[in-house]
């Protein structure tokens, strides 16, 4: 699919926002600024930007614990995301969520959801509404390669062949489900040919291209909207850090991580599209600059920002009670 | 108005609620059934007839049959309910919950709060319940007091056919997941049933009998048994009051409240192990806030700690039954 100037900038915008949120979150949490546990995307944001940039905000997508690129991909607004990794008011979910709860109805996300496995059976009765009311539009499953050896995710595969819905599963396998390795825990030589098994059409694609990926998903997309049914992806990428914020990553050699960075997803986007002279260092430079002012400023604003108000503890647990 | 089944009064609601908003969907396993097969489609309507004709009149789209994945039924209903659609789930027994519960108590249940209240999910589940049909230990389990501590579900017990209708409708009107639980001993139980569509809300209870001296709280099919006894002991002069809190998520505490500051005596009945049951929860509730009307010490009446056992002798006894359920009547009365 050919990719107008503008394109290439949102998506560069994209993947550059994720790198800068991410890199940002890694040293706010090391100063303490955030509670909890934070997983980030650095080395897949070619993935997140790839499958959600020809989506709109009525295709919907469910994520993982490592979500946060899928928000940004999705249109969630990086302040809000912020505050609610911070757990401060005005979060997008009232600081009620967290790093692994994030989600915006307003803009198709289902959520973040620390459960692996948790999102694939959601996407799929999203993909039926959107089958029942014939709206054209699908559901993205985000997995990753850990969810894809999860019971609900092969209940999904097959319900989501047999109800014939528009799911979509993208598999992002970045090598490593928490400590373990992908090659040790994926019985089956690759999770697009588990996918084929339950009878959907299904490719493996290189994570780190941003073209790659988002040629692959206009062929799942083309699938979904013409109520053809699911499609899978197995998306590989690389995890730049460990599994968590602070992982020593012991276990992965030096030289696999060096040769993760070698691989990066913006770097590689760069050259391409550089060297075939559809944008210039200078453009790319500039949207850098902007999105760590914008970064910057999601900081600020978090950091000054209150806790919630203890009087929302009992609220919205239900719509009413 | 006629007289209506159990089943007869769940299968109305549904198809009344279907006609009413065509967003409400029913999703299961055999819900319609024969998909696939070389006969009839739609024939069976779950495994107690219960959607029984559903299929004929609303056909594949509304009327889902799924492959055994109860994960993928749950999910795909919160989903569903996520996205704008009203499902109907159904997991055919409720001892099947424990493949599904991830579905069900951590995204289901929390996704209204987890998302800062931006999200509804306005699905029912409707489940199967109860020992006394000599199934065995894992097509019998009654399960109430796991969904009743899970924060975001509303769990309906209805214990006749009348409140099975009005509770159902009111359950797919609701903007929250609801637990709907079935007694497959009660579906042949009939009653007088409006023809018409009608909402029963929840936490409030149903005064199944009025009484003075002595209070029996009983959930779901727990309800019968403890009017029988009501019955009987009403024979030697002792007046029972009936209390069917109809949902045990949430819970009608005044009703039960109002109840033991005037008869002073109770006794809990409840379908399920004595640990961590309903029968516990109420008589803590009732120590911590009906301490002063209590004249006697409060009687709970469960089944034992043991799983449902199949020889029917074993089970009746299992069940908490007449004469348990009679013997701690005479207990509580005893209290001067």
């Amino acid at each position: 699919m050919q990719l107008s100037r503008d394109d290439l900038k949102r998506a560069y915008r994209g993947m550059s926002t994720i790198r800068a949120f991410e890199e940002r979150v890694d040293k706010e949490f090391a100063l303490g600024n955030i509670p909890g546990f934070a997983h980030v995307y650095l080395g897949q944001e070619a993935s997140g930007i790839g499958v959600c940039f020809d989506l709109s905000d009525e295709d919907q997508i469910g994520s993982t614990h490592r979500g946060h690129g899928h928000c940004i991909a999705k249109g969630c607004d990086v302040k809000g995301m912020m505050l609610e990794i911070m757990g401060k008011a005005g979060g997008l979910c009232g600081g009620k969520g967290g790093s692994m709860h994030i989600a915006d109805m307003s803009k198709g996300m289902l959520g973040a959801n620390a459960i692996v496995g948790g999102s694939p059976p959601i996407a799929v009765g999203a993909a039926l509404t959107q089958k029942l009311l014939k709206t054209g539009k699908v559901a993205v499953a985000f997995s990753g390669d850990g969810a894809s050896n999860q019971g609900t995710t092969f209940e999904a595969l097959n319900m989501a062949v047999v109800l014939g819905v528009p799911a979509i599963f993208a598999f992002e396998n970045n090598g490593y489900g928490e400590h373990t390795a992908a090659s040790y825990a994926v019985g089956a030589p690759s999770i697009a040919e588990r996918a084929k098994s339950f009878g959907m059409p299904a490719e493996v694609v290189d994570g780190s291209d941003f073209f790659a990926v988002h040629d692959a998903m206009g062929r799942a997309l083309e699938r979904g909207r013409a109520g053809e049914g699911p499609y899978a992806l197995e998306i590989v990428c690389s995890r730049f850090l460990g599994h968590f914020v602070g992982d020593p990553q012991a276990y992965r050699l030096p030289e696999e991580l060096a040769q993760a960075r070698a691989n990066d997803p913006l770097a590689r986007f760069r050259t391409k599209v550089t060297e075939a002279s559809l944008l210039d260092d200078a453009d790319l430079n500039a949207i850098d600059a902007e999105v760590l002012a914008q970064i910057e400023e999601a900081v600020a604003l978090a950091i000054a920002a209150p806790r919630p108000d203890l009087s929302t503890l009992e609220q919205d647990v239900y719509v009413r009670y | 108005m006629a007289r209506k089944s159990y089943r007869q009064a769940i299968n109305e609601a549904l198809r009344q609620e279907m006609r009413r908003d065509s967003k409400v969907i029913v999703i299961g396993e055999d819900v319609a059934g024969g998909q696939g097969a070389s006969g009839e489609t739609g024939g069976v309507g779950g495994v107690f007839g219960v959607t029984g004709g559903l299929y004929k009149e609303f056909g594949p789209e509304r009327v889902i049959d799924t492959p055994i994945s109860e994960s993928a039924i749950i999910g795909a209903a919160s989903g569903a309910a996520l996205t704008g659609m009203r499902p109907v789930a159904e997991i055919m027994f409720v001892d099947f919950v424990g493949v599904c519960f991830d579905q069900i108590y951590n995204q289901a249940a929390k996704f209204r709060y987890m998302f800062g209240g931006k999200a509804k999910t306005p699905m029912v589940i409707r489940t199967m319940i109860g020992a006394g049909f000599r199934a065995g230990a894992q097509h019998s389990q009654t399960l109430h007091p796991l969904f009743t501590m899970i924060p975001g579900l509303k769990v309906v017990m209805p214990s006749n056919a009348y409140d099975a209708k009005g509770l159902l409708i009111n359950a797919i009107r609701d903007d929250d997941p609801v637990i709907f639980m079935e007694s497959k001993v009660l579906y042949d139980t009939e009653m007088e049933v409006p023809d018409e569509a009608y909402r029963i809300a929840f936490g409030e209870a149903n005064i199944a009998r009025e009484g003075k001296d002595l209070t029996f709280v009983a959930f779901g099919p727990m309800v019968p048994r403890a009017l029988a006894v009501a019955e009987v002991l009403a024979k030697d002069g002792v007046s029972v009051e009936v209390i069917d809190p109809r949902t045990t998520s949430p819970l009608d505490e005044d009703a039960i409240l109002d109840s033991v500051g005037k008869t002073g005596r109770l006794v809990v009945i409840d379908e399920s192990p004595p640990r961590c049951s309903l029968a516990a929860d109420v008589a803590a509730m009732v120590a911590s806030k009906g301490f002063r009307s209590l004249k006697a010490p409060i009687g709970q009446v469960t089944c034992p700690h043991t799983p449902v056992p199949f020889a029917p002798n074993l089970e009746d006894e299992f069940l908490p039954n007449p004469r348990r359920i009679e013997e701690a009547a005479r207990a509580a009365l005893s209290w001067r």
